[in-house]
């Protein structure tokens, strides 16, 4: 347990190193799957039209002149508007795209947890609890009474 | 208790999906509107031009569409990596040479760029006239643009009138369509 603790703890701490390493000296690749093409928009990564040239060339400089990665983030943003990201960001009207999945997968789950206890409590309704039924629940008095009469003209 | 939650609920989820619907229809109604305006001018409508006011790539100020009514606009959508742009331009600036002092104002308006290119660009073909830089592509769909360049003609009125050229604008359609935007109503 101990040893697994650790570990996580490792992993968490190599993850915030990598983040910090990125955000510090960020790499063309990466901006360029965090950006989208304001002309055809598609990804940064894949496009291929005049403008993603031109902003590879803006993040090839911006990198070489030391910039960080948020920093070429907003110099691009300042350029082209919020739409130039491929991802929303996390402040404002926008944060509403990253909680509104969240919030909708909670109350989801809550409806199925609740729907879930529903059926188990209605299936647990209608199963005997007599065990002495041997599975089966109390005979319909009616029944009962016609079976007795068969059984009677049987022994008969 | 319970019936009520349940009835909250329900009357919560309509209303979201309707906000959602509202947002979608007013997206797309706002899209139709910029897209109408080529055919109403096509048919001989004359429907106001939307107004806009957008920093100049100079970074002296603002210019509004609204400040230059009782002109004649011409409107030029452009970009500095649109290799039709690189042709219009010289075309552009010649029209605004000879028209400038007969109540025309040619007005470029950069769209999905950088503005250090779009700066370059103006150096380079030494244009003269107003260049401004749309940064939000807040013209894009009020004017229903489909690709760059596109040119629009506003008359003294502020209304859309002539041609809609997309593609690069010749003199001649320079000339037909300032003569149109000139016309007193």
């Amino acid at each position: 347990m101990k040893a697994a603790l650790t570990a996580a703890l490792l992993l968490a701490l190599g993850a915030a190193g990598t983040v910090a390493a990125s955000e510090q000296k960020p790499t063309l690749p990466e901006l360029e799957r965090e950006l989208i093409c304001p002309t055809c928009h598609e990804s940064l990564a894949v496009s291929s039209s005049p403008i993603a040239d031109r902003m590879r060339s803006f993040i090839r400089a911006r990198i070489a002149a030391g910039d960080t990665k948020s920093e070429i983030k907003s110099k691009l943003v300042d350029q082209f508007g919020e739409s130039v990201l491929a991802a929303p960001p996390k402040h404002g009207f926008n944060l509403l795209a990253w909680l509104l999945p969240f919030a909708g997968l909670g109350l989801g789950g809550a409806a199925l947890a609740v729907l879930a206890r529903r059926w188990s409590r209605a299936r647990e309704d209608a199963v005997p609890t007599d065990p002495s039924g041997n599975g089966r629940g109390p005979l319909d008095p009616e029944l009962e009474r016609r079976l007795d009469e068969e059984l009677a003209r049987f022994d008969a | 208790m319970a019936r009520r939650v349940k009835i909250g609920l329900q009357a919560a989820a309509v209303l979201v999906v309707g906000l959602l619907v509202a947002l979608l229809a007013w997206q797309v109604i706002r899209t139709d509107k910029g897209r109408a305006l080529a055919s109403k001018v096509a048919s001989g409508q004359k429907p106001q031009a939307p107004v806009f006011s957008l920093d100049r790539l100079d970074g002296q100020g603002t210019l509004s569409l609204a400040d230059l009514r009782g002109k004649a606009v011409v409107v030029n959508f452009w970009a500095s990596w649109c290799a039709p742009c690189k042709d219009e331009a010289p075309t552009l600036e010649t029209a605004w040479q000879k028209w400038r002092d007969q109540d025309v104002v040619v007005v470029g308006v950069d769209l999905q760029d950088l503005s250090s290119d779009a700066r370059r660009f103006v150096e380079r073909y030494e244009l003269t006239y107003p260049a401004l830089r749309d940064k939000h592509n807040w013209t894009w769909g009020r004017y229903g643009l489909s690709g760059l360049p596109e040119t629009w003609f506003v008359d003294r009125e502020g209304r859309l009138v002539g041609e809609h050229v997309e593609g690069p604008v010749t003199a001649e359609e320079l000339d037909r369509n300032i003569r149109i935007a000139l016309r007193r109503a």
